[in-house]
């Protein structure tokens, strides 16, 4: 079991529960075939660097997940089949890798805990 | 030939002391450069978005190739433009 992450974009024209629906259905194409997610992240619509299919956002999801080699083969033709993703990128995770993988996670944890006690702070 | 040592000159040969290039990566630690956040990759584009030369940057040749892989995916993903002009 290796660990993988996959970055993939989304055409901006879908509408949001269409978006989730997207997510979800690559989400259950992991669980369903035995990976193991464990972590996942919405960026959501961010501008491009340069226009993907004339269009000049995406959006933006990132899932990082323990899974077997073969499984990959698979789960790509699944984004190549699927034309709502304009592009997707996946990864093989080193141990060096997996590491700043966690620290960022623990960042972004933090730093999501930590704004909304900013915003409770702030108001009070 | 005049060997060097003979040759004098008037005023001492002034060439800038360059200053050693270190590897940032080796001597902050760093060991995994991530593709996905742009703003730490910018530091090695120059202005039109090309990759910096090591030469310039002083990285070692392995994380210069890390880098240099690094700025490929997040190009392909969007996240870097492949040419641009004034990106700073």
């Amino acid at each position: 079991m290796n660990y993988y992450e996959t970055v993939f974009i989304l055409t901006p024209v879908l509408s949001d529960d269409q978006m989730k629906e997207a997510v979800a259905k690559f989400r259950d194409f992991l669980t369903q075939n035995g990976a193991e997610i464990i972590n996942e992240e919405l960026w959501g619509l961010r501008k491009l660097a340069y226009p993907i299919e004339k269009k000049g956002t995406g959006f933006y999801c990132l899932f990082e997940f323990k899974a077997e080699p073969d499984l990959i083969k698979k789960y790509e033709t699944a984004y190549r089949r699927d034309e709502r993703v304009l592009r997707f990128l996946t990864f093989r995770l080193d141990k060096y890798a997996v590491e700043y993988a966690q620290k960022r996670r623990e960042r972004r944890a933090k730093k999501a805990s930590e704004t909304p006690a900013e915003a409770v702070a702030a108001a009070e | 030939m005049a060997s060097n040592s003979e040759i004098r000159y008037l005023t001492p040969l002034s060439v800038d002391t360059k200053k050693k290039k270190y590897c940032r990566f080796k001597r902050s630690g760093i060991k995994y450069i991530d593709y996905k956040d742009p703003e730490f990759l910018k530091k090695f584009l120059n202005e039109q978005g090309k990759i910096l030369p090591r030469r310039i940057t002083g990285t070692s040749l392995k994380f210069q190739r890390r880098v240099a892989q690094a700025v490929k995916r997040a190009r392909h993903l969007a996240l870097l433009p492949y040419v641009t002009d004034l990106m700073k």
